[in-house]
């Protein structure tokens, strides 16, 4: 049967993988295609590549580390970062990725995943939402003029969790299945880097309302963690990052760990 | 084998360079083309395709591609077709409104919404993932590129769409999604996969050397 899926995400600024814990603090941590076989070889059942190149004119970068990891890997690669049109999803997909994934330009433009599905077909486009809890609910002007509590428990977050936007994620999540997007990404900035479980009341109210695969991602610090995400948050697939990178956890030992909770995992040992 | 020469058809699909990737790193050495004289001159043929019926099927159009590919595969010549370029084997696809190339009988139909898996929750669609494939154990179905792979192997899968296939002898294996997704098909010569070898580690890779090894046996 359809098996859950572990997918490792490597960070990538200018042709090397780094690691931020809550999108800052940055630390250098190898060479991609390297880092990709050792995952592999582990029983990654994808690799997530985001890139975090901030200048555009490194963006080529990028693209040669996908034709690189490519040319050696033969698992199902998503990349993200800097993702603006269908032309640069093009690249990424010529270039050997599977899957490409959009973020903040899919928030300014939401027809961008309605032409690349179109073009490429929905199981190329993974819509990634940065989201994170409201803490007070905040004060929204109808449209009638009259002023209500906002019922967003969850609010997106661009351009790498720096930029809020008045978008509800749950409702995004099911916008963007219904304009096509293949898979949801979604990265919960609460729990990212806190090692203290996936946010699974997201995870839950997502997968409740959309009938596209969900990844699960930020916070994962123990196997049980990951077996929750799926029990608990109804996600079909689980990432992790740099749990995995400074050996924290194994990738075998996770799966090992998820297969003996009962969750369908593919065992490649 | 100095003059086996491969053909990988490009149909514009995105996933064409994995495919020749996965192809080399087995030690083949392939001409990714759209010339039907390329193709009509191959000793073995690779359809692979991802992405839209209507685009893909577009694009062969355009190039007059159908009668070349329906001439390969009618010569008996081994011709692998990879998940989209499976399903245009057949007849028509509710996903488009271009007919396929009608190669084999049957079409493709959207997978049922709905259909609630063993953990109570309904199957998500696109069916994404890795997912095991039984092979029917009928010697004929066990096309030689088929022959070493383990019952119920992990090979990796993405599509919304899945081929009902009129003559059921043409289904060499399935996968559980619900229903019995076709996961293969073999009619003596032509070899599809609904999965994506180029993307399924080394039990993917293990069918890209195997078609190579076989072709080059018959050439």
């Amino acid at each position: 049967m359809l098996t859950n899926r572990v997918i490792p995400c490597l960070d990538v600024d200018q042709g090397r993988v780094v690691k931020g814990v809550s999108f800052v603090d940055i630390k250098d941590a190898g060479d991609p295609a390297e880092l990709a076989s050792f995952y592999d070889a582990e029983g990654a059942d994808e690799l997530v590549f985001l890139d975090i190149t901030a200048s555009s004119d490194a963006r080529d970068t990028m693209v040669d580390v996908v034709e690189r990891v490519s040319a050696e890997v033969f698992i199902p690669l998503t990349v993200g970062g800097g993702i603006r049109s269908r032309d640069d999803m093009r690249r990424m997909l010529e270039a050997g990725a599977e899957k490409v994934s959009v973020n903040s330009a899919a928030v300014a433009n939401p027809t961008l995943i309605e032409e690349c599905a179109q073009e490429f077909g929905s199981q190329c486009v993974v819509l990634a939402i940065d989201a994170k809890r409201v803490e007070e609910p905040a004060l929204m002007q109808r449209s009638d003029g009259s002023y209500d509590y906002a019922e967003a428990l969850w609010q997106v977050y661009t351009h790498g969790g720096r930029r809020a936007t008045p978008l509800d994620a749950i409702k995004w999540a099911r916008i963007g299945a219904e304009l096509g997007a293949g898979e949801l990404l979604v990265t919960s900035m609460d729990a990212d880097g806190q090692q203290t479980g996936y946010d699974c009341d997201l995870l839950s109210t997502i997968s409740a309302q959309v009938s596209i695969p969900l990844i699960a991602s930020g916070g994962a610090g123990t196997p049980d963690h990951f077996v929750k995400a799926v029990t608990d948050g109804g996600a079909d697939a689980v990432l992790a990052a740099s749990l995995f990178h400074y050996g924290d956890l194994r990738i075998s030992e996770v799966k090992s760990h998820m297969a003996e909770s009962g969750l369908p995992m593919r065992m490649i040992h | 084998m100095k003059d086996f020469r491969l053909a990988i058809i490009n149909t514009g699909a995105a996933n064409i360079h994995s495919v020749e990737k996965a192809v080399r790193i087995v030690g083949g050495d392939p001409v990714v083309t759209t010339s039907a004289d390329v193709i009509a001159d191959a000793h073995a043929a690779i359809l692979p395709g991802v992405g839209a019926n209507d685009a893909v099927m577009k694009q062969l159009n355009d190039r007059e591609l159908p009668d070349t590919i329906r001439e390969f595969a009618a010569s008996g010549r081994p011709l692998l077709c990879v998940c989209l370029g499976m399903q245009i084997l057949f007849e028509r696809s509710e996903e488009g409104e271009l007919p396929g190339l009608g190669v084999l009988g049957g079409e493709v139909v959207r997978l049922p919404n709905g259909i609630s898996g063993s953990s109570g929750l309904p199957l998500k669609i696109p069916h994404m993932g890795w997912n095991t494939v039984h092979f029917k154990d009928q010697s004929v179905q066990r096309h030689p590129i088929f022959a070493d792979i383990p019952q119920d192997t992990y090979f990796y899968f993405v599509h919304s769409y899945h081929c009902e296939v009129e003559n059921a002898r043409d289904v060499a294996a399935t996968s559980p999604h619900g229903i019995d997704v076709c996961a293969a098909v073999v009619r003596g010569n032509i070899v599809g996969t609904q999965f994506h070898p180029e993307k399924s580690g080394r039990s993917g890779l293990g069918i890209y050397a195997k078609f190579l090894e076989y072709s080059q046996s018959l050439t």
